[in-house]
């Protein structure tokens, strides 16, 4: 993957897989520590122990069409090339938290990337699940989810063509006020 | 700047968009989104698909994801559904392909053979 929010976009389909309604999403950087951590957390059904520790393993997989998953190992090795990790919280009908810690000035360290991208496309692509994406840069924050934008819109589905550009050019501008850019 | 009180307003249209939505024959553009898909570079393929189907205000294209479609070595896939008619395959996808396929297949219903799955026995 060639940006951490590529992976973010993967990990989350596992989520919904797993039959999810509320997925959260948290970025958090601590610019002084050189660190980011990246928590998504669902309320689906959750993995036993044995299944957690199968996941990190390529070669295992719950899908019958194939004999491999590359998901979580990806994450897990971009993770810990930069001295971070992985580690996933699991348990069964509660739902599964993976919290992942890169070290962002190490020279393997894959960039964020185009995460807004990926918050568009996990809400406008599955309206029936409550999103929460939260950006934490040092002190600032922001937080958008799903049920917050249903309010407003009521009826008018999620993946209306002009709903889908408006988030997208909101979450850019929210993003640059969070890491300082200029704004009018 | 943007904000959710401007999300009001856009709400108005696009519930107008919506009625018009109803009609039409509706087209189905499926892309796949499993790890092999978006490793590939799916995200930019959907993004862009959004875009062209908002900018050229089509109101019976929905676009959708879907997980591995089983050929991950052709990854970007797209599919398109459309009711009555053969489900045609895109293979390597790029953002850049995007428009024409758009412009000719959705808009115009002239496949982009060489953008197909069937182009690889040729």
């Amino acid at each position: 993957m060639r940006e951490l929010s590529l992976n973010v976009l993967d990990i989350a389909q596992n989520s919904i897989s797993a039959g999810a309604s509320e997925v959260e999403i948290t970025v958090e950087e601590i610019s002084s520590a050189s660190k980011m951590t990246i928590i998504i957390k669902d309320n689906g059904c959750g993995m036993d122990e044995e299944t957690v520790r199968n996941v990190m393993d390529p070669f295992y997989t719950t899908r019958t069409t194939r004999k491999v998953g590359m998901g979580v190992p990806l994450f897990k090795m971009a993770a810990e090339m930069t001295g971070g990790s992985l580690n996933i919280e699991s348990a069964v009908g509660k739902g599964t938290q993976l919290t992942a810690v890169f070290f962002t000035d190490h020279v393997d360290f894959t960039p964020l990337g185009d995460i807004d991208s990926t918050v568009v496309t996990l809400i406008t692509m599955n309206t029936n699940i409550n999103f929460i994406y939260a950006l934490k840069v040092d002190e600032k924050e922001f937080r958008l989810s799903t049920n917050q934008l249903k309010e407003i819109l009521g009826d008018v589905p999620l993946d209306m063509p002009e709903i889908v550009m408006w988030l997208k050019d909101y979450l850019k501008e929210q993003t640059e006020i969070i890491r300082g850019g200029v704004i009018e | 700047m943007k904000s959710l009180e401007e999300l009001m307003a856009i709400k108005a249209k696009a519930e107008k968009a919506m009625l018009a939505r109803e009609e039409g024959d509706g087209k189905r553009i499926v892309v796949g989104m499993a790890t092999c898909g978006i490793a590939a570079g799916a995200r930019p393929v959907l993004n862009r698909f959004v875009e062209e189907v908002a900018k050229r205000n089509l109101k019976d294209v929905t676009v959708t994801q879907t997980g591995c479609i089983g050929m991950c070595q052709y990854e970007p896939i797209v599919e398109v559904f459309e009711e009555g008619k053969e489900k045609v395959t895109y293979i390597k996808m790029t953002p850049d392909k995007v428009a024409r396929v758009v412009a000719d297949h959705i808009v115009n219903g002239n496949p982009v053979v060489e953008y197909t799955v069937a182009s690889l026995d040729k």
